[in-house]
């Protein structure tokens, strides 16, 4: 027994010796770029409301960290990845990121790492990682801590510790106009009935986030195809391909001519290429793995916050403790149409947009949808977090739905069930 | 190692497989150390092949990913420290050749035995009190976790591989279940940090360091399972009812109360490594918060033929490639399967070569006959 004792140690002695011998230093290689004299970020990038020019000298005074959950495999991180690149390149700023990050103390842990790192700036993208991210703010007072859909920052009160997120209902929208108009489309082709227009949507939770999001695409759609319905159901993950392959198929037969999703993976996307069933997507398009059925995909471009929460870094001032981008900062974004939408959409769309950017269309209007028959006139909605999920803010004033509002939160809290939608499983 | 084969008549077989008598350690030693080499070299080729990283960089980043600063060293004992919890847990089970592949959901229930204290008595009893039930209901729920399995083999005989391996997915799913319950907010599918702004029930930190406890805690119980194994006279009963079971009803051993016991202190051990993870560590309960050490336990334990000693250096080794490979991906923006791909053909090499120190090869030099040499 001895004997084996001092041979693996020995074993392992040279294993380490052998490693540690390989390098120089154990400098950690940040994927950032460190090009100096970037280009002053143009305007339609420009953050809200932030009207100093920023400069390049100032910024260099940034280290940004970034935590992702999962890597470029899945659509949701790729696209905070690519925003948080064309930031930091914009800018100049050196970055490190961090991928496949669980949402448990390995949070934490990453957070504090980039800390020591000497990053001041670092921000979180997933939901479940907000926890985390508020120890390691308690523990580095100094640091910025950002978190993409948290809601906890306006109650922590911690003047290091910020939430973020945009108006993507507002992209939700426009895709479901785009949806409305396939659907359009394939009534007047004869290919199917008005009444069979039933729409699918496969979801990961039946949590304010995804209900505001099919909500939102499905008041789109009806706004031009006023007989449509739609099938929810959810997988319980975030990223759970399987799951979310079978869910569509699952949509698909039982009827739905349209998919759309709220979950990260390419499951509903190519389940719903295989079967020839016209698909609106998230995060990003789909058209290279999708080009036959891709209709177009809602976005929400991390881009511009993190150019305006790093100048504020820069400049030393206060990031909002609840930052809500929307389409007139460039936040959210529809992509490329795909080759498969309906005509005219590229029109209808850009009209609702300049509606929606002008206050005339608001997506949750109370008149354009029932609860249980009756329209919705008042609803408290749970907007502070505790573990007694109370609704304690009113949210419906002026004739609607007040989602993500500045005086509330930046992230969801639409937690209604309305009229039209039917829910196949709430297991999750 | 001469490869000088003569040629040889019809179809001899080229070499025999022989097993060793004993070997000298700084053979085996050798063997090993050859092994891991081997595997480092294999990694390099791979890696320049596949990606055209320099594989001395990676080599580089692997440590410093284990070792890289003081948190990192810090983050690397911890987990080998619950890593070896785990491992000592299953060891007594196998060494009496009961097949406890059950560590995942004996940690899992633990775990939520702990959770389940933090947030039903939040508010209704002192810290003390409350880290005292954490205590008593996290090895508890680990022990009868344990017993159910060993019940079942010790008075009906059944497969005891199937029957704790199927015991992890209920664990599991009560998790599942519990997290649904508690989850904030509503429908989100996740509890996060217990009591974070009280911190109540949050396992006390030592000498002000956030990571001492688990290392204290493993350091005490690898002692206590070494003088158990060697010197106890349960320790005695486990060998030899793991040696023959007919053996040890022949001298009187009571087996299935030596089953029975032996699993009860397996699951105990479990529920602590679950109750460390979640008052101590993570400070909540999710599915995988045993991220598949019960599993990986089973490895260490077997690598270090049941030595507690041995597995201090097997489980850090192991998570010294799990920190180190997680390291590569963020560095070189390298896919996470892509360290699974290395710690695989490490861990490959490492196991193979337990092999060669088992047994050796004999080459055919002049046989005439076609008859067989027997081993």
């Amino acid at each position: 027994m001895k004997k084996k004792l001092i041979s693996l140690l020995a074993v392992v002695a040279l294993t380490v010796g052998t490693l540690a011998g390989c390098g120089g230093s154990g400098e950690q290689a940040p994927a950032g770029n460190e090009t100096s004299d970037a280009a002053e970020s143009d305007d339609s990038t420009e953050a809200e409301g932030d009207d100093a020019a920023e400069n390049t000298a100032a910024a260099s005074n940034v280290k940004a960290g970034f935590i992702f959950l999962h890597d470029e495999n899945s659509t949701y991180d790729l696209n905070f990845l690519n925003g948080a690149k064309e930031a930091c390149e914009q800018m100049g700023i050196e970055y490190i990121t961090k991928t496949n990050i669980p949402e448990g103390q390995e949070c934490y842990e990453a957070a504090c790492e980039l800390a020591d790192a000497g990053c001041n700036f670092i921000f979180a993208d997933s939901f479940g990682h907000e926890d985390y991210m508020i120890e390691a703010a308690k523990e580095y007072p100094e640091v910025q801590f950002c978190h993409a859909t948290g809601t906890k920052a306006h109650t922590e009160q911690l003047d290091n510790f910020h939430n973020a997120f945009a108006s993507i209902y507002d992209g939700r929208y426009l895709a479901g106009i785009v949806a409305g108009m396939k659907l359009n489309e394939m009534i007047d082709n004869g290919d199917i009935t008005a009444d069979q227009a039933k729409m699918g949507y496969v979801g990961a939770f039946t949590y304010a986030e995804v209900i505001s999001g099919y909500t939102s695409f499905f008041l789109g759609a009806r706004s031009v195809c006023p007989s449509v319905t739609m099938e929810v159901t959810f997988t319980g993950s975030w990223y759970d391909e399987t799951a979310e392959k079978e869910g569509a198929n699952k949509l698909i037969q039982d009827g739905c001519v349209l998919i759309s999703q709220h979950a990260d993976s390419m499951g509903a996307p190519t389940a719903c290429e295989t079967a020839g069933v016209p698909n609106v997507s998230y995060n990003g398009s789909t058209a290279s793995a999708c080009p036959n059925t891709f209709l177009v995909s809602s976005k929400i471009n991390w881009a511009p916050y993190f150019i305006y929460a790093m100048n504020c870094v820069a400049n030393g001032t206060a990031i909002d403790t609840d930052w809500c981008g929307s389409l007139e900062t460039g936040s959210v974004e529809l992509t490329e149409l795909g080759s498969a939408v309906a005509e005219g959409t590229q029109e209808a769309i850009d009209a609702a947009k300049a509606d929606l950017i002008a206050g005339n269309v608001h997506v949750f209007d109370t008149t354009t949808f029932t609860v249980e028959g009756a329209s919705l006139d008042s609803y408290e909605a749970d907007v502070d977090t505790d573990a007694d999920y109370t609704p304690d803010h009113e949210v419906v004033s002026d004739g609607y739905f007040h989602e993500s509002g500045e005086e509330f939160r930046s992230a969801p809290y639409f937690d209604v069930q309305i009229d039209g939608i039917t829910l196949l499983d709430t297991a999750f | 190692m001469s490869n000088a084969m003569k040629k040889e008549k019809k179809r001899e077989p080229r070499f025999h497989i022989v097993k060793r008598e004993s070997l000298v350690w700084y053979k085996a030693m050798s063997i090993r150390v050859i092994a891991i080499l081997l595997a480092l070299v294999v990694c390099g080729i791979i890696t320049t092949i596949t990606t055209g990283i320099n594989p001395l960089n990676v080599y580089e980043s692997m440590v410093a990913g284990a070792f890289g600063s003081t948190r990192k060293t810090w983050i690397t004992f911890q987990n080998t420290s619950i890593l070896l919890l785990i491992s000592l847990a299953l060891t007594p089970a196998f060494k009496m050749k009961f097949w406890n592949i059950g560590g995942e959901g004996q940690v899992l229930i633990g775990g939520l035995a702990s959770a389940v204290c933090m947030i039903y008595l939040e508010g209704k009893v002192p810290n003390a009190v409350m880290i005292l039930c954490m205590i008593i209901a996290s090895i508890g729920a680990g022990m009868i976790w344990g017993l159910i399995p060993a019940l079942f083999k010790a008075k009906w005989n059944t497969n005891e591989t199937l029957s704790t391996l199927m015991m992890n997915y209920i664990a599991t799913q009560l998790v599942a279940f519990f997290v649904i319950l508690e989850e904030v907010p509503k429908g989100s599918g996740k509890i996060g940090i217990i009591n974070q702004n009280s911190n109540s029930g949050w396992l006390p930190q030592l000498f002000g360091s956030k990571y001492l406890l688990a290392i204290v805690v493993a350091v005490i119980i690898t002692l206590f399972m070494a003088i158990y194994l060697r010197y106890s006279k349960h320790g005695y009963e486990i060998n030899v009812v793991g040696e023959s079971e007919n053996t040890a009803r022949y001298v009187g051993i009571k087996v299935e109360k030596v089953i029975i016991r032996t699993m009860m202190l397996s699951g105990a051990i479990c529920g602590l490594a679950g109750l460390l993870l979640v008052g101590g560590i993570n400070h909540t309960i999710t599915t995988t918060i045993a991220g598949g050490e019960g599993f990986t336990a089973v490895l260490v334990s077997w690598m270090s033929k049941f030595n507690p000693f041995t597995m201090i250096i097997s489980s850090l080794l192991i998570v010294f490639m799990e920190r180190g490979a997680g390291e590569i991906s963020t560095n070189f923006g390298l896919n996470h399967s892509y360290s699974d791909i290395l710690t695989g053909i490490i861990l490959f090499f490492i196991i193979g070569c337990e092999f060669f120190i088992s047994y050796q090869l004999q080459y055919c030099k002049k046989t005439e006959k076609s008859g067989k040499e027997e081993a």
